[in-house]
């Protein structure tokens, strides 16, 4: 089978898809330089021959992926995981859930999920012409003001939910997040509650964090908190529920009121690096 | 300005997901309704241009005869009208629903200045739905934005990429896609959901083309169910909780 793959060169997610590529077929990997503009990049990879089209399940490839869908009027499946014939299992939920669905037609359009498939070699990346047809296109870049400990990145990420109460009661996580050297993060009930700015929300339609450790603290773990949490490698829940959701996805819980648990952990800290 | 926002009703799922026997559709016996988070912060940002220009929010959704409910809720914090493409409660997908949703645009009786859409559905998450409706009308399209800022004929928006942002401009009319963190949407008052009762809903039946991307089956995935190790209760476990952390080298 012809694989056409829309990679990012040095982008991590567009390695994971390469490798679900070349197990379809043989790869021709292709890019665009100058300034992104979705789609216009689209056309020009739907007028490229393939029976199958692959992309990252990037914010850009789920988006050109989509184009190239409208363009060439045939379905596009976001965020799959696996692919066996003309069967795709793909992420529904934020990868709460997963479907098996029909991909009918060619050529097969799809995305790889993040994060669920091992990084390949890229290779040879050929660069395709895009026509400038008048389609947005990124204008410039405002780069990022903040200087604090990206949630993204965060080795360590310290979590509140609406068991902290207030705005105010973010005090204490922030303090232990500080002591960690780690970031400040919160569910969806407390930017909604407006405690904190959305760009500290974990979370489905927030950020998903990739840190060492999660230390989530009176958060009941919705799904739609821990499809962002989910990247985290540990998870140490701090909760007076001992049934609450969240100890089912947590390594590690500590049974009581946060408000009492983590200044003594802060405490604690300081006592042993003393 | 007139301003079309497309929402979907999705279930508000809580802390397990729990399917029907067939594995269809999820359980949704004991859950509530909403709209999509995303669409939630286009309906708010919707509003707030009309409030400040004047005109028209219509809104939009293909969905079973209980999506007034959605709707409604809409109309609660300012939509004007609503449109329900009225299914049997069977799920569509993507290039199905953009289709539908441009054909009920066919019969209104003026276009609209913006479209706007979530970025993604919070259950389906197939990420296309405004790119189709976009090019089905020939309308330029932005995705994914955090800010946008209306000029003279065209809007200037904004795009997070990951802590810096790109930035788009676009002619009027266009389709526009956003993420939650957009905004902070307003709570309905209990005037605005009265009032919400007596404003226009269109219903039009509608009936689904064969799917192109058909749903076989739904499967909760593993990992649900750890059991997590108990450190302790209260203050007293935080020397075993430290002792953790300087196991894990984050201390």
């Amino acid at each position: 089978m012809n694989v056409l793959c829309f990679v990012e060169p040095g982008d991590e997610l567009s390695a994971q898809a390469v490798g679900v590529a070349r197990s379809l077929g043989d790869v021709r990997a292709v890019t665009f330089d100058g300034a992104y503009q979705p789609a216009a990049w689209a056309k020009a990879l739907a007028a490229q021959p393939a029976e199958a089209i692959v992309a990252a399940g990037s914010d850009r490839g789920n988006e050109v992926l989509a184009h190239v869908g409208a363009i060439l009027d045939r379905p596009f499946a976001a965020n799959v995981t696996a692919i066996a014939g003309d069967v795709v299992t793909r992420q529904r939920w934020g990868g709460s859930l997963v479907e098996e669905a029909r991909l009918h037609g060619s050529p097969q359009l799809l995305t790889v999920a993040p994060h669920t498939q091992p990084a390949a070699e890229i290779g040879d990346v050929e660069m395709l012409a895009a026509e400038d047809d008048g389609s947005p296109r990124v204008l410039e870049r405002i780069e990022e003001s903040s200087t604090g400990v990206s949630l993204r990145e965060a080795k360590v990420v310290v979590g509140g939910g609406r068991g902290v109460g207030s705005a105010e009661g973010f005090a204490i996580i922030e303090e232990l997040a500080a002591l960690l050297g780690g970031a400040v993060g919160c569910s969806r009930v407390v930017t909604s509650a407006g405690w904190r700015p959305h760009t500290d929300q974990v979370g489905q339609t927030g950020t998903k964090i990739s840190a060492d450790l999660y230390v989530a603290c009176g958060i009941s773990g919705a799904t739609q908190h821990v499809a962002g949490a989910r990247g985290a490698k540990r998870i140490l829940a701090v909760n007076t529920d001992p049934e609450a959701p969240i100890l089912a996805v947590a390594d590690y819980a500590v049974i009581g009121d946060l408000h009492e648990v983590v200044p003594a952990i802060s405490a604690e800290l300081r006592r042993v690096r003393a | 300005m007139r301003i079309l926002v497309c929402v979907k009703r999705v279930p508000l799922t809580g802390g397990k997901m729990v399917l029907t026997d067939d594995a269809q559709a999820l359980e949704t016996r004991h859950l509530g309704f909403t709209i999509s988070p995303h669409e939630e912060c286009a309906v708010e940002e919707a509003v707030r241009i009309v409030e400040a220009e004047g005109g028209e929010v219509v809104v939009m959704t293909l969905g079973p005869a209980e999506a007034e409910e959605q709707l409604r809720d809409c109309m609660a914090i300012g939509a004007d009208r609503g449109i329900l493409l009225e299914t049997q409660g069977e799920e569509w997908d993507a290039q199905a629903t953009a289709g539908a949703i441009v054909e009920a645009l066919h019969s209104e009786p003026e276009p609209f200045h913006l479209l706007f859409f979530g970025n993604e559905s919070a259950d389906a998450g197939g990420y296309q739905v405004g790119i189709r409706v976009a090019h089905a009308l020939g309308l330029p399209i932005v995705t994914g934005l955090k800010k946008i800022d209306l000029r003279d004929g065209s809007v200037r928006c904004e795009r997070d990429v990951g802590g810096p942002r790109d930035v788009y401009e676009a002619p009027l009319p266009a389709v526009l896609t956003v993420l939650e963190g957009l905004n902070l949407p307003r709570y309905p008052s209990v005037p605005g959901r009265l009032r919400a009762k007596q404003k226009p809903l269109a219903r039009t039946a509608v009936s689904p083309p064969a799917a192109q991307l058909e749903k076989l089956r739904l499967i909760v995935p593993e990992g649900q169910g750890k059991q997590a190790e108990i450190l302790g209760d209260g203050a007293a476990a935080a020397p075993r909780v430290v002792e953790v952390l300087q196991e894990l080298g984050v201390a």
